[in-house]
């Protein structure tokens, strides 16, 4: 009887879980479902609750009220903008558990744990441990506690694969005899430590794909746990969350016309580019503009497109980015918003900023569907976005990142880029959109400029 | 593989395919709630946890399942909480009256 109570509430968190993500296909209809789906997990706690297996209650209280309070307070008080760091605490925190799950497991079965058993508990742990310093280094370079950029040295790519090579040896060893449990936790520890050599070649730009792959890896140790303890809720709700970060993943790379094999191996950024990459400069001037002249342009434009990037992130200039919208719109002119996959450090980054400063999301379009406008549009406002802006990811085939999916900004009939100085972009690589005959640039902090000019368009 | 061990393997793969239908419909603009949710459903490691704090097997597996019931609970409880917050920025155009 208590077999089927569990069975049933796993069966009912399993399907919330599906609706529940389905439900995120649509803006309108996601609240409930996601509410639906925490349902889902209820049952789930409390179908466990009731088995017969648990007798005693005081760790699992602590550990529950303790869990609850931080993770209350980290939903509550925690600022959008660290949005990118808390998703890669959370990879980090779920993999803890899966991870833990598997340790004991192997701690209480030893040696009598079985060949197939042996072959999950592996991978639980591998995957786990990796994602767990893995996203606590991802962690380290989103709160900048460590040096953004990459991290190379030589045979750097040598020496991880060849740790790999022997934590799979290991693994392969363990499903052999699984005895030796020095073997087991040196293979843990060697997981660990490849985990925070995977993230230290990785720059900032390059995190959408990095948290997209560990948020894969966390799901499959998920899933891992669930083949041992034969767990289907376990199973489904790890592939779930598996396919999810690895969709993403493919979707992140793809924007940046890279494999997961350059992602990860290919440390970008770190090797300055050799001669002929970059488009010469020479002979060639920016002409800059003064917050008032900017302010007339923008303010009478009759159709804007805004290019938010990183650097509005980094001013959080979200909103006055708005109030500058809601000018424009009360003069008669029509606003919208180019949002490129990578642009920020995270799938969806600049969404979420915009969606915090009250902007209504009809007026955020995905690259596809906003790149045919540009042709038409009066002004393209940059904020703060350098690479996925650059021409000559579709000209310049000696460029590092040619091919990469681009915004047609250099389309517009007038482009005005915000910038903090004319220090090249991320991929350092010159931009030569911001040498072309319609473009104007306005320095300074994202924010303050942006300040400037709602003052002046306020006056006009 | 026992019989128990392809009925798993079936399980993971089909809720894979079906997880890959359904998040591929998630439009770009919701990509980091879909982050943060598949975080949150991925605390379901916490059913696992509790069956190892609570069951009894000695000191070490249930200070260690305790702490992962703590860990779990954080990605249950943030992750859906910190969902729904996100979900809730997200609105449409006001028409003004």
């Amino acid at each position: 009887m208590r077999e089927l109570v569990t069975q049933a509430a796993y069966l009912a968190a399993s399907l919330l879980f599906i609706l529940g993500l389905r439900s995120l296909s649509s803006p309108a209809k996601a609240r409930r479902g996601m509410q639906q789906a925490a349902l889902g997990m209820l049952l789930a706690v409390v179908g466990t609750l009731v088995q017969q297996e648990i007798v005693r209650y005081e760790w699992i209280a602590g550990g529950m009220a303790v869990g609850a309070i931080i993770g209350a307070a980290m939903a509550i008080y925690m600022p959008m903008t660290a949005m990118p760091q808390r998703i890669a605490v959370s990879h980090s925190l779920g993999a803890v558990a899966a991870t833990l799950v598997g340790v004991i497991e192997y701690y209480r079965h030893g040696a009598d744990v079985g060949r197939g058993k042996m072959v999950v508990l592996g991978f639980e742990v591998l995957f786990g441990a990796l994602t767990v310093t893995g996203s606590l280094m991802a962690f380290g370079k989103l709160q900048e506690l460590l040096p953004t950029r990459p991290i190379t040295y030589r045979f750097q790519n040598f020496l991880n694969l060849t740790l790999f090579a022997v934590a799979i040896g290991l693994f392969g060893w363990l499903i052999y005899d699984a005895s030796s449990s020095i073997v087991f936790y040196t293979m843990l520890a060697l997981g660990g430590t490849l985990g925070v050599l995977m993230v230290l070649p990785i720059g900032g730009a390059d995190m959408p794909v990095v948290l997209s792959l560990l948020n894969s890896y966390a799901g499959l140790a998920s899933a891992a746990t669930g083949f041992a303890l034969n767990n289907n809720v376990l199973i489904i709700a790890g592939a779930l969350d598996g396919t999810s970060g690895f969709l993403l993943s493919m979707l992140m790379s793809k924007a940046m016309n890279r494999s997961f094999a350059n992602v990860l191996f290919g440390a970008f950024g770190a090797v300055p580019s050799g001669g002929g990459a970059a488009t010469s400069v020479a002979g060639l001037t920016v002409r800059s503009l003064s917050a008032e002249d900017a302010a007339a342009q923008i303010a009478y434009a009759r159709s804007l497109i805004i290019v938010p990037g990183y650097g509005m992130a980094v001013a959080q200039a979200q909103r006055e980015v708005r109030e500058l919208a809601d000018i424009v719109t009360k003069k008669g002119g029509d606003v919208k918003y180019a949002i490129h996959p990578v642009a920020g450090r995270m799938p969806g980054h600049m969404n979420v900023l915009l969606a915090e400063a009250d902007v209504p999301y009809e007026q955020l379009y995905d690259m596809d569907a906003i790149n045919d406008h540009f042709e038409r549009t009066d002004v393209a406002l940059v904020v703060g976005a350098n690479d996925v802006v650059n021409p000559a990811a579709r000209n310049d085939r000696g460029s590092p990142i040619y091919g990469m999916p681009i915004l047609n900004v250099d389309r517009a009939k007038s482009v005005i880029v915000l910038k903090r100085s004319m220090n090249p972009g991320f991929a350092g690589i010159e931009n030569e959109l911001f040498y072309k005959a319609q473009t104007t640039m306005v320095f300074g902090d994202a924010r303050a400029t942006i300040k400037l000019l709602v003052q002046a368009a306020k006056e006009l | 593989m026992t019989a128990t061990e392809y009925i798993q393997l079936y399980v993971f793969m089909l809720a894979g395919v079906v997880g890959y239908q359904v998040i591929s419909r998630v439009p770009p603009l919701l990509h980091t709630p879909l982050m943060s949710a598949t975080n949150a459903i991925s605390g379901i490691s916490l059913v696992g946890s509790l069956v190892a704090a609570g069951s009894d097997h000695g000191t070490v597996s249930t200070v260690l399942g305790g702490i992962a019931v703590m860990a779990a609970t954080i990605n249950v409880v943030g992750g859906f909480m910190i969902t729904d917050r996100m979900l809730k920025m997200f609105k449409r155009e006001t028409r003004k009256p």
